[in-house]
């Protein structure tokens, strides 16, 4: 016998599923723009680990002479993609949600844990709660990310009209490069997340789309959806 | 992601039809997939809408509209107050000679004309020495290329507001301002339209020297604009024409995809 136990709002489930679709388009005409000008590299004493980016990566993903295309897609889905993850804070905020996602003192040891735990380093069970350290890390960390996608971006966008921000970050070419490792910054995010939500398995995935969790409840329990089924029977 | 309770006690298998929260979950479940389906399908159909669009120079019509939505926007929030940040001359080196349209052969100094016309007004044609007396400027700061690359630049020369002021120029004759000027070259191979706000910004300078030396040829020489305010591309070399008007004037890089305003 199961029951079901709430988990993601409707509100953060929408944001959710609406800002995927819309990071993919900020990247894609990102890269776009910044083919135009690609000088970001990580080397070592001057040996080139990654180059950001060699050229089969443009010519595949058909990312060349597209600097004005980029430039008008990317200065139009700014817009939705500022306004979606606006929302979405707003409504952290308000509904306190954001004590879920919250990182507290204990939370980088415990992210150590989670780490460990998964890796089967280490057999102690997880504490209970709905994100656990690592993802209270992980999604925190997304988020600011966000904010600072946006805050970096404006400051290229406008580096005279908002010149004061242009030169809080460091000025113009620490800004872009700011904005551009951010964007590399959420790959990184999105491949653990994806592994992670791959190894969570199908209950923890349909939470996202229903909002709800499907929990083992004990035979002699009262059967019982939980909380009323009203709210689940209009959930997503 | 988050592990299941380790403590609640194994679940007995159950037949199907007896598990209530099962069948609800199936439902939520297929209910939240086919609105995923139809909301994907959606988002499918207007990114394939909006790339299918007629082009309105070299972008889709809704993007271009954007873009201007955009300019309307930032051009209210605009202020000729905030500046470029100013650099010590020291950094300043020579920026990449990106564009040579446009590039005259004859760029003699002492014959080079400076033709300015507003409606309804003889053109009236200046020469270099017509900026000398105006106070000159000298400002080291970023010069911004679309391309993403940017250069600190020392630039010399008139601010554009004190010529066009000093000059009587770009006014109608209750006072106000023309919204545009239309700059080129002198065959007309480059050209471009700025907003009266950003010309008259401190920073926009009648340019006749970069890095304390006359201008290089490559670089405009002898007369280019320099504006803070825009990328690079509107930073015209070899500025021979100004023409003030009430229509938005072309533009070489708005005609080829980018944005008309391109204002930072
Ligand atoms: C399209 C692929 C994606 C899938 C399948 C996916 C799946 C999921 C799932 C199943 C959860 C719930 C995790 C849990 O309950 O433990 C989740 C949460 C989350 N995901 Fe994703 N995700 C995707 C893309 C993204 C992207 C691109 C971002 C942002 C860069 C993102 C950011 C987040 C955040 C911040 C949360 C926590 C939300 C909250 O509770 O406030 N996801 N995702």
């Amino acid at each position: 016998m199961n029951h079901l136990e709430h988990k993601h709002d409707r509100a953060v489930r929408y944001f959710h599923w609406v800002n995927a679709p819309l990071l993919a388009v900020m990247i894609w005409s990102g890269l776009l723009i910044y083919w135009a000008y690609d000088p970001y590299e990580i080397a070592i004493r001057g040996i080139v680990l990654v180059k950001f980016f060699p050229d089969w990566f443009y010519h595949h993903l058909d990312l060349k002479f597209g600097l004005a295309t980029g430039m008008a897609y990317h200065f139009a889905f700014m817009w939705f993609f500022a306004v979606n993850g606006l929302l979405y804070i707003g409504y952290t905020a308000w509904s306190g949600h954001w004590r879920d996602l919250r990182p507290t003192r204990r939370t980088p040891i415990e992210a150590f844990h989670v780490v460990l735990h998964d890796l089967r380093l280490r057999k102690e069970p997880l504490p209970p709660g709905k994100f656990n350290a690592a993802q209270r890390l992980a999604y925190a960390g997304v988020v600011m990310m966000g904010a600072g996608s946006v805050i970096s971006g404006l400051a290229i966008y406008k580096p005279t009209q908002l010149a004061w921000l242009t030169t809080l970050l460091g000025g113009y070419q620490a800004a872009r490069l700011e904005h551009f490792a951010l964007t590399v910054g959420y790959v990184l995010f999105f491949i653990v997340h994806i592994a992670q939500v791959i190894r969570a398995g199908w209950n923890n995935f349909r939470s996202m789309v229903t909002g709800y969790e499907l929990i083992p409840v004990a035979q002699e329990a009262t059967p019982h959806v939980h909380p009323k089924p009203e709210p689940a029977a209009s959930a997503s | 992601m988050s592990t299941p309770n380790p403590s609640l006690p194994p679940v007995p298998p159950e037949p199907a039809d007896k598990d209530i929260a099962r069948q609800q979950m199936w439902r939520m479940t297929r209910r939240g997939f086919v609105r995923g389906a139809v909301a994907a399908s959606g988002g499918g159909l207007g990114w394939w809408w909006l790339q299918s669009r007629s082009t309105d120079n070299g972008i889709p019509w809704p993007l271009r509209a954007i873009h201007r939505l955009n300019e309307r926007l930032w051009g209210g929030a605009y202020s000729q107050g905030r500046l470029a940040p100013e650099f010590p001359p020291a950094m300043a080196a020579e920026p990449k000679p990106n564009g040579v349209y446009g590039w005259p052969d004859d760029t003699d100094p002492a014959t080079w004309t400076l033709t300015v016309s507003q409606p309804e007004a003889v053109g009236r044609v200046f020469r270099l020495a017509h900026l000398v007396g105006h106070p000159r400027v000298e400002m080291t700061t970023e010069l911004k290329c679309i391309e993403g690359w940017s250069q600190v630049v020392t630039w010399g020369g008139v601010r554009l507001a004190d010529f066009l002021t000093a000059q009587g120029l770009g006014q109608r004759p209750g006072g106000d301002w023309y919204p545009y000027l239309s700059l080129s070259t002198p065959d007309s191979k480059y050209y471009v339209g700025i907003d009266i706000a950003s010309a008259l910004h401190p920073q926009t300078l009648l340019c006749d020297r970069m890095n304390g030396e006359p201008l290089p040829g490559k670089h405009g020489a002898p007369l280019r604009l320099v504006i803070t305010v825009k990328y690079g591309i509107k930073n015209i070399k070899w500025l021979s024409t100004i023409r003030f008007q009430d229509e938005r004037p072309a533009d070489y890089w708005a005609e080829r995809g980018y944005d008309w305003y391109s204002g930072l």
